[in-house]
């Protein structure tokens, strides 16, 4: 059984979307939890259509059945997990019909996908930024990760929790630190011990005070605390909520250096500009993508002229700076991060050119790396043993109202790709421009029709963009993609509300008004 | 052993694993069976013919690739009559298709000494369909394998935007009430002309360059890596012809993709190449 929450993996993850077709095929069962009748959703048994922003309702109430019905894991809670009845105190009031009320789905429904889900032999869940761009995408998280150890759904082939990554290495950069308070390989900055190690290898003195997010530093930014930025293959000024408010921020730099592909609309604004004119196709290295499958990547051609990649750029900017690094290769690199980081110590470039992919951990060279996590939780004795997190749903933070009465719920589609800056102009045949879906009931009570142009306004600002009239949006919920920001800068409608622990804006929930234009 | 089937191909006593097709076992014993619709990653279609062996005590010739071994089965991969079979296969499909690109049929042709010149009759010649920026369908090359259907459908698409339409002579693929691409379900993802093994679906960046001579097999460099994109980390197989990517296909091996790739993973790498086209942002 097959549990996508907030994810449209059909459009967003089509090859492992593939897999988990070939699943259904077999017989699994697959329930797709979305606000949006999505092309996933259409091939879900069930799909559970809720309001944006009520996940944790819903999950606390498949909680809340599980319990009362007696269809928790109760061997694998009591050997490894902690905080059981603390859990069950909180689902207690959690009933379907509270739930229901607040998704906008029947409780019956509720009731039949946590029986299925506690049911089922194997059961996983997987889930996308429907979960991780709100306000409170840790809760979000925490919530599925109780279902999941309720249950006993972790730990063991076909079970788990997944988060499908967006880009190609966000899980290598996270492995690597690229976090505010880790250091490669997961250690936190505070962990004495493990900086002390990173210290003699780099010859620096480490911070122990963690970083600051992204969230954050545009903050610190708008306060002047940073005064400079280095943004990397990033392009923050139309990719981030609020860009108003975003471009605020940037405007108060007194240094701004972009390194990019291409000639986005942050590096145009920039002091200086590194063009790292080296692609995917040209560089050498590895990704490291959701299943923890670390690859090989390969350069196929030559980039243009003298163009140089991150790597030359970083070490020669470090040289300027007054610092010996030397020009190093990729290989070299990864063989610095075998040494100082244990998961990846047993993967090498000879293995990874003779294998399609390692998954860490992979202790030691004869390891042949490790598909399943978490399997200590089904030895005899757990120990650590995991601790439930009740949490507590909360709406989003921009309630809808009389003046702003749409929900703005914002994400990807097939053809394209985030900010567009790789996939405009490859000849697709889908239109190249921006377009508002919209249920039919909504666009006749505005007059609104197919292919002409609304003004969308939230508190932040406003666009027009021609409208698509479609069911794959409820009546009350309307859908931007942001990836063609030059003409529909979706991001000047999202809000900036940000989750405390991971600083995730909230872009999945707005409150907006529509507004026909008399063209 | 209980798992295990014990039968005899072409004389050689053979054991294989219950579940193996005779085209498998076949080739454990080294006698390779032709096969034109079969490929690794998708259901058999049994639709070529090209590989039915004579199996003793079965009236009609049957289908390797997906009949399974069964115990006590005596097997002919290469009998008179599964050889004329065969000839008259290779001779139907070269007298009615272009194989000028379908390197499997021509194979067969030859292997079996094939006469197309004696069957006359009419050829498919459906005028060629250029009706997308990213592929081209020339279905004058088309043998009706059904690849491209079974990709696109349950194994592993699961788009469902082509069928077979039509009977007979006029059978042929189709989006749906002969629609051009655009306007019918398809995602674009191309992995109908992944599998595709007569050229009858080419990507348009190989069919343009062909249609200009340019399009230089031995001049292609391959070079093996993963994409750029989202984080399911897809293998990539990128074709380089003068520097250029002119292709992407990804090894029908990997197993995150099994040779199949998304619109974006497959096409969209134009911006790596922009500098040289003079059409995309520059720094």
């Amino acid at each position: 059984m097959i549990l996508l929450v907030g994810s449209n993996a059909a459009e967003t993850h089509p090859i492992l979307f593939h897999h988990i077709m070939k699943g259904v095929h077999r017989g699994a069962e697959l329930i797709v939890v979305d606000p949006r009748r999505t092309a996933t959703a259409r091939k879900a048994r069930e799909h559970v259509q809720l309001a944006v922003g009520t996940d944790i309702a819903l999950v606390n109430a498949m909680i809340h059945v599980i319990i009362r019905e007696g269809l928790w894991h109760r061997a694998f809670v009591e050997r490894a997990t902690d905080g059981y009845e603390e859990l069950k105190a909180q689902v207690a009031s959690w009933t379907p019909e509270r739930a229901a009320a607040i998704c906008g789905v029947p409780p019956a429904q509720i009731e039949r996908v946590a029986r299925t889900y506690a049911q089922a032999d194997r059961a996983m869940i997987a889930w996308t930024l429907g979960i991780t761009e709100h306000h409170n995408a840790v809760d979000h998280v925490l919530a599925l990760i109780n279902l999941a150890l309720l249950t006993g759904h972790v730990g063991r082939p076909g079970t788990g929790l997944n988060p499908l990554r967006g880009q190609n290495n966000v899980q290598g950069g996270g492995d690597m630190g690229a976090l505010p308070d880790r250091l490669p390989g997961f250690y936190s900055v505070r962990d004495a011990a493990a900086r002390q190690r990173f210290e003699a290898a780099w010859g620096v003195t480490l911070s122990e005070r963690p970083g600051l997010n992204q969230s954050q530093i545009f903050e610190a930014m708008r306060e002047g605390r940073v005064q400079g930025l280095y943004v990397i293959g990033e392009n923050p000024l139309v990719s981030e909520a609020n860009s108003q408010h975003i471009a605020e921020a940037f405007a108060r730099l007194r240094a701004l250096i972009v390194q990019d592909v291409v000639m986005t609309a942050t590096a145009a604004r920039a002091d200086v500009v590194f063009p790292a004119r080296v692609s995917f196709a040209e560089s050498t290295g590895t990704y490291t993508n959701s299943e923890r499958r670390v690859q090989l990547v390969r350069a196929a051609r030559q980039a243009p002229g003298e163009a140089r990649d991150d790597l030359w750029i970083l070490a020669a900017l470090a040289r300027e700076l007054g610092h010996a690094w030397p020009e190093v290769t990729a290989a070299e690199v990864f063989a610095e991060i075998r040494a100082m980081v244990p998961t990846y110590r047993g993967i090498t470039y000879q293995r990874l050119e003779n294998t399609p992919g390692i998954q860490w951990p992979c202790p030691d060279e004869n390891h042949p790396g490790t598909p399943v996590l978490h399997t200590r939780l089904w030895d005899e004795v757990v120990t650590p043993r995991v601790a439930f997190h009740p949490v507590e749903w909360v709406p989003p933070a921009e309630p809808l109202d009389d003046a702003f009465p749409f929900r703005l719920t914002t994400g990807r589609r097939l053809q394209s790709f985030n900010s567009g800056v790789q996939s405009r102009h490859y000849g697709h045949p889908a239109p190249e421009h921006e377009w508002l879906e919209i249920h039919p009931r909504d666009a006749q009570a505005l007059g609104l029709e197919e292919g002409r142009q609304a003004r969308v306004v939230s508190r932040r600002g406003s666009l027009t963009v021609p409208v698509r009239l479609t069911s794959t949006v409820p009546p009350g919920t309307v859908f931007l993609s942001f990836h063609f920001p030059d003409q529909t800068p979706t991001n000047v409608l999202s809000i900036d509300a940000t989750d405390v622990v991971s600083g995730t804006a909230e872009f999945k929930a707005a409150a907006v008004r529509i507004e026909r234009v008399e063209e | 052993m209980r798992d295990t089937v014990s039968l005899t191909i072409d004389g050689v006593p053979v054991s294989v694993p219950q579940g193996t097709t005779l085209r498998a076992a076949a080739e454990a014993v080294g006698h390779e069976v032709p096969t034109l619709c079969w490929h690794e990653n998708l259901a058999p279609a049994n639709a070529c013919r090209a590989c039915v062996v004579e199996v003793e005590g079965s009236r009609a010739l049957v289908a390797a690739c997906s009949r399974v071994a069964e115990p006590g089965m005596v097997v002919h991969t290469r009998s008179p009559r599964v050889e004329r079979a065969r000839r008259v296969v290779a001779e139907l499909l070269a007298s009615a298709v272009d194989i000028s690109l379908a390197p499997t049929v021509a194979a067969l042709v030859e292997e079996t000494q094939s006469e197309p010149e004696r069957w006359e009759g009419a050829r498919t010649a459906p005028p060629v369909r250029d009706d997308n920026g990213l592929y081209v369908r020339d279905y004058a090359k088309c043998i009706l394998c059904y690849r491209c259907v079974e990709a696109c459908g349950a194994e592993a698409q699961n788009t469902f935007a082509i069928s077979v339409a039509g009977r007979g002579f006029d059978a042929h693929i189709d989006a749906g009430w002969d629609r051009a691409m655009p306007e019918s379900d398809c995602v674009f993802c191309g992995n109908c002309v992944a599998v595709c093994p007569t050229g009858a679906l080419m990507d348009r960046t190989e069919w343009t360059l062909r249609q200009e001579g340019r399009w230089d097999e031995a001049a292609i460099h391959t070079t093996d890596t993963v994409c750029g994109y989202c984080g399911v980390g897809c293998a990539l197989t990128l074709h380089v012809l003068d520097n250029r990517i002119v292709k992407v296909t990804s090894p029908d091996d990997h197993p995150v993709t099994h040779g199949m790739l998304c619109v974006k993973g497959r096409y969209a790498y134009q911006y790596v190449q922009a500098e040289e086209s003079g059409d995309g942002p520059l720094v």
